[in-house]
């Protein structure tokens, strides 16, 4: 889940809005400043009933835990848990959007949603068409909800000519339950079982 | 501009072979070790590579390594990522100013070793601290990296006269005590350090994967390195650190990296979490 200018109130109402026992391991990436280091945790740890965590390199990948990319860091999935990594900025933003939902393609391949959220540059809409391409989901927020509409828009761009059944637009409130339906259709679990069982 | 990323009909079981086929490749030919780098990032490095050279496959990129030495250089360069900064995690130099000196202040000679130092602006770093702090005279720091360019960078002591401003906040943050601008003189193509500053400094070309250890340490900085290497590899590097340092010894980490799920947590205290400065205990 990727989010920049406006991603806080846009995140902290999905996660609030997930099920209890969302069980799917969520990683947000949020550009914010180098010295933000956990306030952010603490923010959305307010919110939700599962486990908010600031991201150290090689942290597990834990259902019923939501992970935060630490600032200054790249996020990559590296099958069962998390890398960091200090590689230069994509498009001014380290961490960057794009390069942790690559990963999560790459890794996770059909088992990864991805989602994309408020902000005002265009950091995550190649990530979220590489997560397509490889049979995982996408969701964008509408753009008229989102606080800035820079970011969706890209996304939506990017997604263009994709195969329409993979990826949605959805109004703010209504991002959670979309998360919580996809992770639940039988296809996502398969793939996700693949996926853990590597 | 694309995702240094496979192209999406590429199937992974067979992206991962070839990348271990091409990192044997290396390490057979040439001698340099990635086995046991973390396997996220080396594929997105090898994928750059692959799109920089106008290839198409890993494969590709491994034939291209193996005939043209420049390649191989293009491409160690890829996965030595060089980033660093003067007093980067400000608070990583402070918490070593108030919980490591005093330490080292009993000592009457001391060795640190800063393993992975890049293009040495943490080693600048370091010697302005001790010299602050009254302790330069004591030390001899051991400075390596595996790569022979950023050493060369290293010994020089030129860095980007651009980036003077950020280094002079970290310097404050850290708890500096003077004016920052009295370490380097500006010139045209960039600031200069004071050559004294690397009076007690030897760099050399250290690999951590391949190489032993080459002497008692009272403290190891290994800081943004190990993030590259994945779970095995780390414990391996931990054991080195581990027999490296002296009882007591110190050994930090970078801000994100963390003993938690390594075979030596118990081994060590924290001396300074938040900053991952941790302390041999047994
Ligand atoms: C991101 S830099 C970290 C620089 C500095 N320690 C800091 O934190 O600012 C990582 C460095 O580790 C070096 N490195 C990577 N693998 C290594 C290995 N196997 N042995 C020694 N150095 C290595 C790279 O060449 C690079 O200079």
């Amino acid at each position: 889940m990727g989010a920049s200018w406006g991603g806080l109130h846009a995140v902290s109402t999905i996660l609030a809005a997930l099920p209890r026992d969302f069980d799917t391991p969520v990683a947000i990436v949020q550009h914010r400043a180098k010295e933000s280091d956990g306030l952010l945790v603490g923010l959305l740890q307010s919110v939700t009933t599962l486990h908010v965590r600031d991201v150290e390199d090689k942290e597990p990948i834990l259902p019923g835990h939501v992970y935060v990319a630490p600032p200054d860091y790249h996020l990559l999935v590296d099958d069962d848990h998390f890398s960091l990594s200090m590689d230069a900025a994509v498009r001014y933003s380290r961490p960057s959007i794009d390069v942790a939902l690559a990963s999560a393609a790459d890794s996770g391949g059909a088992a990864a949603i991805g989602v994309l959220l408020t902000g005002a540059n265009d950091d995550g809409a190649r990530g979220l068409r590489h997560i397509v391409d490889k049979g995982g989901r996408a969701i964008v927020q509408d753009p008229a909800t989102a606080e800035v509409r820079t970011m969706p828009e890209a996304g939506l761009r990017a997604l263009d000519g994709a195969p329409r059944d993979r990826w949605s637009v959805a109004p703010l409130p209504e991002i959670a339950a979309r998360i919580a339906a996809l992770a639940t259709t039988p296809d996502s679990q398969r793939a996700r079982a693949r996926w853990e069982a590597r | 501009m694309t995702l240094p990323s496979a192209p999406t009909t590429y199937d992974p079981a067979l992206e991962r072979l070839e990348i271990e086929l091409l990192l044997e490749a290396v390490y057979r030919h040439y001698g340099f070790d990635f086995r046991g780098y973390a396997y996220a990032s080396l594929r997105r490095r090898a994928w750059k590579r692959i799109q920089a050279e106008r290839l198409e496959t890993v494969s590709d990129l491994q034939a291209a390594v193996l005939h043209d030495p420049e390649v191989l250089d293009r491409l160690l360069d890829d996965l030595s990522v060089n980033v660093t900064a003067m007093f980067r995690d400000p608070n990583f130099f402070l918490a070593f100013r108030e919980k490591v000196v005093p330490l080292l202040r009993t000592y009457p000679f001391f060795r640190i070793w800063h393993a992975g130092c890049s293009t040495g602006e943490e080693v600048y770093s370091m010697a302005i601290l001790l010299e602050e702090e009254g302790l330069y005279d004591r030390a001899r720091i051991y400075a390596t990296d595996m790569n022979e360019r950023v050493l060369r960078q290293a010994r020089a002591g030129i860095f980007p006269l651009e980036r003077m401003q950020e280094y002079t906040d970290n310097y404050i943050r850290a708890g500096g005590r003077r004016s920052f601008s009295e370490y380097y003189t500006a010139g045209y193509d960039g600031a200069l350090f004071d050559p004294a500053l690397l009076r007690n400094v030897v760099f050399a070309q250290h690999n951590l994967v391949t190489d032993r250890s080459f002497s008692e340490f009272n403290a190891i900085l290994c800081r943004n390195v190990l993030i590259y290497f994945d779970k095995s590899l780390q414990t391996r590097v931990h054991r080195l650190f581990y027999d490296s340092l002296a009882k007591f010894g110190v050994l930090a980490l970078g801000g994100k990296e963390t003993l938690r799920f390594s075979a030596f947590e118990e081994c060590f205290e924290q001396l300074a979490p938040a900053e991952k400065v941790y302390r041999k205990v047994r």
